[in-house]
């Protein structure tokens, strides 16, 4: 277990479901109730992990939790990086939002919203940001249609 | 976006008054701030903007020594706001008392566009969302590739990224320095930048063919060698910019009216900017000296020798003044990447990923085939998610990307700086003037296209 | 890289007989002022005049706009057209370069600004993405800027060079002055009027040709030989809208 995974686990134990090390990239997945405290753990934690650089998704819409949240978080002493991962869930995807830990998820956190339909319990301002206000559907859903018109010589490739 | 009312066919902003509404009725919740905000402001059709001037006018405090708030609407068209922002601006008297940015005029939904082309097609595509730093964009993607894929990129390739990425920080500090001068009154500054940005911009397109937008970074290294003559005018440039930055100073730097439009302006402590997650060089003139290219060098940056300019103040000026520096620490990089850059491959020799080389076709039919499956198909990455850091012009730009093997991208995302910088728009602006809010958004440089993309 | 003249290298300007660059002389009004006679009709006067004087809106949207604040560097300086005095409200300008990928969400903002420029008022279509959408077929960006405005001049390219845009309001200005043909806006409105007027005069055998064709899926007689640029719009929205509705649900 490496000393990220220890630190969540110290503040919050058995938040930590998995993790590994791919392309260089350490990556722990946690339970998506403790992902706050998972967050908070680290910023306040040894490591410093003071940074949110970015929160964002991915969809597979074959997999049980089918959201896949990632946190990138990063120090800003040592250049360290690591991607805390949880799955929002199938059904009515929701998550705890970490606006409470960095302000500044306050706009990724809207942007997943608008894009996947992830809701964030305890977000001060859910609402779509980058699509119109009354757009339906989640643009970045595997389901939604890319959209767009039709052009010549499409069926020919 | 349906405007089928027809009492604000008429009034786009209106309209989205009303989707703002319209949109939280679907869902059946309660309006958000942002939403109360937009719902609220001030752009009604004549006769809402009756009723509501009899409803306010009831409501009103009228004590004696009571100001009445103003809203008002700063964009999505608005000559100072860099691009389709909008800035919705609650004052008091000319004080601000709330900003809230209203941003998605430009989404262009290149994320969504990226998962269906495959993996070499996405290239053209990212390089159009920080259109200020094509070569910054194109370089988050191919490293993040490149890590999934595990290709060793020749150092030549990596030097002339660097080239580039640097010269191209520069050529995005200019349009800066020229548009935030525009916007302040300062209109020679502009002139002056944009003479040097096209010289820059010269070089690219001798480069890469194109001006803007280049596809010239390819996974694996760069699409070609730079061409001959190419490092004598990039010296011969090197030579005459620091004169040209002096100029640039020497209109700015000691100008009184630029002093007192920027001095103390628009400060944050370096604790909220770092918890509102602002990189860059809104960061480091608050006295961070975060800047990926030292903390964790990428592309061999640890072979050169460079400074990382830092301020205290954390105000306008203090951004203006880090910027300014960064542009003469970019060119001591240039310098020393044209002095010592290493001969040989600019791309990888991989021949499942990178397409061969032209003249091979001619003779090798295991090069044909390479190159119609590539072309025709596209390379396949290995299952997998990486993200990929970089410093762009404005701050940490990270490019994430899932792989679920195929060959196509599952998820291309970028962590794009100006977006997130741009969150720190209103605690900036907060009790300063009208006036003010102007240069705050000129010094934290955001590209619209970087925040919708 | 024959294209690109090293530093120094003497610069080669175009012959000033070149129509391209300096066809006011050969613009037959000029030639006639030029004889110290004057003789023409107030209308052609004044597009004479409006060509060295086309105030163009600031509204770039995206990286286009990059390339035409080129336009206006010492380069290339579009005041050698008089089209450099770029004006912060739509009311004061005549052009309107939409530089840059129109989205969904932006389109009814541009409709509104160029409903308050004042008439006559033309439309450069700069870039790929405003004129066609460019690379981005997708659900955020409108196909291309015709669907909302009428374009009069479309300039090719993703960004074009500045060059390319230059050349663009050359056309735009032979346009006005020269052939002296009408804004596009105007063009569709007198289209429209005389579509009305047709319709009107031959009303009793259009009823009659629907009451034939009433039921049948063919195109009725009084379909519009000219689309009505925001109609076309709102329906292509609202089928797509429709559609999406379908799939996403």
């Amino acid at each position: 277990m490496s000393d990220v995974s220890a630190q969540i686990e110290a503040v919050t134990p058995g938040a930590v479901v998995a993790e590994f090390t791919h392309v260089g990239e350490l990556t722990v997945e946690v339970r998506k109730e403790r992902i706050v405290e998972a967050c908070r753990a680290l910023r306040d934690g040894p490591g410093q992990f003071a940074l949110l650089s970015d929160v964002t998704c991915a969809d597979f819409p074959d997999e049980p939790g089918r959201f896949r949240m990632a946190y990138h978080l990063a120090s800003i002493q040592t250049g360290s990086r690591v991607r805390l991962r949880a799955w929002a869930g199938a059904l009515e995807p929701e998550i705890e939002s970490v606006t409470s830990v960095w302000p500044g998820a306050n706009w990724m956190e809207r942007e997943v919203y608008d894009q996947f339909g992830v809701r964030f319990a305890g977000h001060p301002d859910l609402c779509r940001i980058l699509n119109p206000l009354d757009w339906s559907g989640h643009p970045l859903r595997r389901d939604y249609p890319i959209g767009g018109e039709e052009v010549q010589f499409t069926d020919a490739v | 976006m349906s405007t089928t009312d027809p009492r604000t066919e008429n009034f786009p902003l209106a309209a989205e008054s009303r989707e703002a509404i319209e949109g939280a009725l679907r869902e059946d919740r309660a309006l958000t701030p942002t939403e109360r905000v937009i719902a609220g402001v001030e752009a009604y059709t004549p006769e809402e903007a009756a009723e509501r001037t009899l409803a306010n006018e009831m409501l009103a405090d009228t004590r004696p020594g009571v100001r009445q708030p103003l809203l008002i609407n700063l964009g999505p068209n608005h000559p100072s706001t860099h691009g389709v922002l909008r800035l919705i601006v609650e004052l008091d008297g000319e004080v601000v008392k709330e900003v809230t940015p209203v941003i998605g005029y430009l989404h262009t939904g290149i994320e969504k566009q990226c998962e269906n082309k495959t993996w070499w097609q996405a290239i053209t595509l990212v390089t159009r969302m920080d259109y200020l730093a094509p070569f910054a964009n194109i370089k988050a993607y191919t490293m993040s590739v490149e890590k999934l894929l595990g290709i060793e990129v020749p150092a030549r390739a990596e030097w002339i990224r660097v080239l580039l990425a640097e010269m191209n920080r520069l050529a995005s500090h200019l349009v800066w320095l020229g548009t935030s001068g525009l916007e302040l009154g300062a209109m020679s500054v502009f002139f002056y930048c944009y003479r040097e940005r096209d010289q820059l911009l010269d070089l690219f397109e001798m480069v890469s063919g194109e001006r803007m937008n280049h596809r010239y970074f390819q996974v694996g290294g760069c699409a070609q060698d730079l061409p001959p003559g190419f490092i004598e005018r990039v010296r011969a440039f090197t030579d005459e910019m620091p004169k040209r930055i002096d100029e640039y100073e020497a209109l700015l730097t000691g100008n009184p009216i630029w002093k007192d439009r920027m001095k103390g302006i628009g400060v944050l402590p370096a604790g909220d900017l770092l918890a509102l997650g602002v990189t860059g060089p809104t960061l480091r003139a608050a006295g961070v000296p975060y800047d990926l290219r030292k903390v964790a060098p990428y592309s061999g940056y640890e072979h050169f020798e460079f400074d990382v300019p830092t301020a205290t103040e954390g105000d306008s000026f203090a951004r203006y003044l880090v910027r300014v520096q960064e542009m003469r620490e970019s060119l001591r990089i240039i310098r020393q990447v044209i002095d010592g850059m290493p001969e040989g491959r600019v791309i990888a020799d991989d021949r499942k990923v990178v397409l061969p080389p032209r003249e091979e076709l001619a003779y090798s039919m295991e090069a044909l085939i390479h190159h119609f499956k590539l072309v025709s198909e596209g390379f396949t990455v290995p299952a997998g998610e990486a993200y990929a850091p970089i410093e762009s012009p404005r701050g940490e730009m990270g490019c994430y990307v899932v792989s679920d093997g195929g060959p196509k991208p599952h998820r291309v995302h970028m962590r794009d700086p100006s977006f997130v910088n741009l969150q720190a728009t209103a605690p900036l602006c907060k009790g300063n003037y009208l006036a003010d809010l102007i240069a705050i958004v000129a010094t934290l440089d955001p590209v619209m296209g970087g925040v919708d993309r | 890289m024959a294209l690109i003249p090293p530093p120094g290298a003497p610069i080669r300007r175009t012959p000033r007989d070149d129509e391209r660059v300096d066809w006011d002389l050969r613009d037959p009004l000029a030639a006639e002022v030029s004889k110290g006679l004057l003789t023409t009709t107030v209308e052609k006067a004044i597009a004479w005049t409006q060509t060295s004087a086309i105030w163009p809106a600031t509204f770039g949207l995206a990286c286009c706009s990059i390339e035409m604040m080129h336009t206006l560097s010492p380069r290339l300086d579009m005041g050698r057209f008089g089209a450099e005095f770029f004006r912060g409200t739509p009311r004061q300008s005549d052009l309107m370069i939409v530089a840059g990928r129109l989205t969904q969400k932006m389109a009814p903002v541009v409709r509104h600004i160029y409903d308050q420029m004042l008439e006559p008022k033309w439309v450069i279509s700069m870039g790929a993405c405003a004129s066609t959408g460019g690379v981005f077929n997708n659900y955020a960006v409108v196909q291309g800027v015709d669907k909302i405005l009428p374009v009069d001049v479309y300039v090719p390219g993703c960004p074009p060079r500045p060059e390319g845009l230059m050349e663009g309001i050359d056309v735009l200005r032979r346009k006005i002055g020269v052939n002296g043909q009408m804004p596009s806006s105007e063009l569709i409105a007198q289209r429209r009027a005389d579509r009305l007027a047709w319709e009107r005069e031959h009303a009793d055998e259009l009823a009659a040709l629907r009451e034939v064709t009433a039921g049948h899926d063919v195109q009725q007689p009084g379909e519009p030989p000219v689309v009505e640029p925001v109609v076309a719009e709102a329906e292509a929205e609202a089928r797509a809208r429709a559609g999406r509705q379908g799939d996403a649900g």
